[in-house]
């Protein structure tokens, strides 16, 4: 890891995984494959699950572009396989606070047989790199559902913290289940590096 | 059945015209002590007309105003503050409230905390929702300690979320639920 603080480090290249933009062409396809599971898109949002078509994907990344260019406080990426650049999921910080240095962070591997080989670590790892090298964040944030283990496992391992527990806040096949917001902050990034 | 349902002790909720809100909340935001423990956008003036637009372009699209509300005191009538929920996820029942006492002149007397009595009761029986939010700052004891009156909370820490005057600061995240509010009623 003693090289991770060089400028030659490439930020978009990982060994499993490269961080890429939207593939307009293509992408739209497989991500509305994704959004068919609703096992994928509960673990990942709050809102009522539902399908979108490709070209409502579309549509959805024609949103993102605008917003990209327009708002200044979102980054998004595409995961994509080192090897084939085959697309695997999306990362992006959203809602940044330039003055305060604040972001949240949302990662999803859309491909069930593409989870659990270290491609989602990966990508987290690179995440929080060019959160706190690149746009010299401060702190970082995620919301996980209460329900959903495996992300919190995923988010402690790289170091976040369990920060809130809005009580309740998510109901779902007739339970009521807390959000959880899990939070790190750049000296604690740091320190792990070291 | 209460049909004083907008009233409290010391306030009342009122729907006021744009006109009246942008003046209002133009001349309140020269105040940046109130901004400052309104929000965590870095505190900036808005003209009437700016503030105007703003009501029209982003309350009205993102239909902020169906459940925005200006407060007035029953005393005099004068305008005081604002209070309103927003983010509404009808299918969980969660809401996130924002309140302001724009006035300073009645900060500290009870009038935050009778206002957010009245949302939070027509929050609950009115739109029968199953959970408030609020985010507050560490710098703000006022606040916390009103929030608590009210039966909110503490939910967690987001650490170190704001920066201000040259050091980093908590926002204390609160929530109250349904069950404890109609608890408290008893």
């Amino acid at each position: 890891m003693s090289d991770m603080m060089e400028i030659q480090t490439p930020l978009f290249e990982g060994q499993l995984i490269c961080l890429a933009s939207i593939d307009h062409d293509n992408d739209p396809e497989i991500e509305s494959q994704w959004t068919h599971d609703s096992e994928f898109m509960r673990m990942l949002y709050t809102e009522p699950m539902r399908p979108l078509s490709p070209t409502q994907v579309k549509k959805k990344y024609e949103a993102i572009e605008k917003d990209l260019k327009e708002s200044q406080n979102l980054f998004h990426f595409t995961i994509r396989a080192r090897l084939d650049d085959r697309l695997l999921g999306f990362a992006s910080l959203y809602w940044i606070e330039w003055t305060n240095g604040a972001g949240m962070l949302k990662l999803g591997i859309g491909n069930r047989t593409d989870r659990g080989h270290g491609f989602g670590s990966e990508a987290l790892r690179m995440m929080l790199r060019y959160a706190f090298t690149e746009i010299n964040l401060h702190r970082l944030g995620v919301t996980i559902p209460e329900y959903n283990p495996v992300a919190q496992h995923i988010f402690a391992k790289a170091g976040f913290v369990e920060e809130v527990r809005r009580r309740q806040a998510i109901n779902r096949d007739g339970q009521r289940w807390d959000l959880i917001h899990v939070g790190i902050l750049r000296e604690e990034w740091l320190a792990r590096l070291a | 059945m209460n049909n004083e349902l907008l009233t409290g002790d010391l306030v009342r909720l009122t729907a006021e015209d744009p006109q009246i809100i942008a003046e209002t909340f133009s001349r309140w935001g020269r105040d940046s002590e109130y901004t400052r423990l309104l929000d965590n956008d870095p505190a900036r003036l808005s003209s009437i007309t700016k503030t105007k637009e703003w009501i029209k372009k982003v309350a009205e699209k993102e239909q902020i105003l169906e459940t925005f509300f200006l407060v007035r005191s029953l005393e005099g009538n004068p305008l005081i503050g604002f209070v309103g929920l927003f983010g509404i996820q009808w299918n969980y029942g969660d809401a996130w409230v924002g309140i302001g006492i724009g006035d300073r002149q009645y900060w500290g007397k009870g009038y935050g905390t009778d206002t957010m009595r009245v949302i939070l009761r027509y929050a609950f029986t009115e739109m029968n929702l199953q959970r408030i939010t609020l985010g507050v700052f560490e710098y703000n004891p006022r606040a916390i300690r009103s929030y608590e009156k009210a039966g909110f909370k503490v939910e967690g820490i987001l650490r170190q979320y704001l920066h201000r005057e040259g050091r980093y600061w908590d926002e204390i995240m609160m929530g109250i639920l349904r069950e404890e509010w109609m608890e408290n009623e008893k």
